[in-house]
């Protein structure tokens, strides 16, 4: 049961790939990478009970912040403003 | 670990899953990038924060159920403030509302700022 949940988690990141690769605009292709880092976390979190080692939640939580970084990152280049206002 | 947290748990888990389905099926179809940031970020949140869930019903309060529950507020909090961030920072890049789209609260705040 858990695997095919595994094998729909995973197959959801190809939905975010299209929308990375088809965008029409710079701001849709950060949104798919956003969506991409939290559906990591989801896989990183079903892994953890599949194969019974801790360690990939850790894994999951250390991705949730680097998404957070990334994302605050680009928007900041959105608005075209330096990273330290 | 009894029969039954194993079943809640996984239940918990397809919840979480078909949120996630929903959301990215939003982020497909929608017009435009306010209205699949607001759909995909909202569905997919609430989705994992699901699957975390029963990551930690399936092990109960040891350290690695602790430790899907710290994940929970996290994701939350930076979820939701990278998107709000994502928005603005979109809107001040200049990307317009969808064709379909009839209000637009956050123009009178953009012009004041532009002023000053």
């Amino acid at each position: 049961m858990l695997e095919i949940l595994l094998y729909i988690q995973t197959g959801l990141c190809a939905f975010c790939l299209y929308r990375i690769i088809r965008g029409p605009t710079i701001a849709d292709r950060m949104v798919g990478l956003d969506i991409f880092g939290i559906l990591v976390v989801g896989i990183c979190a079903i892994l953890t009970i599949l194969t019974g080692r801790t360690f990939i939640l850790d894994i999951g939580i250390a991705w949730i912040i680097l998404s957070f970084i990334g994302t605050i990152t680009l928007a900041k280049y959105l608005e075209n403003r330096k990273l330290n206002e | 670990m009894s029969d039954l947290t194993v079943i809640i748990s996984t239940i918990l888990i397809a919840t979480g899953i078909l949120f996630n389905l929903f959301g990215c099926v939003g982020l497909i179809r929608l017009p435009d990038v306010y209205n699949r940031l607001q759909s995909a970020t909202k569905c997919v949140t609430l989705g994992t924060c699901s699957i975390l869930l029963g990551v930690l019903l399936r092990y109960g309060f040891i350290n690695t159920g602790i430790k899907a529950l710290v994940a929970i507020p996290l994701l939350f909090f930076t979820a939701t403030v990278a998107a709000h961030a994502l928005a603005k920072g979109s809107y001040r890049f200049g990307i317009r509302l969808g064709e379909k789209s009839i209000h637009d609260d956050y123009k009178d705040e953009h012009d004041q700022d532009k002023k000053e």
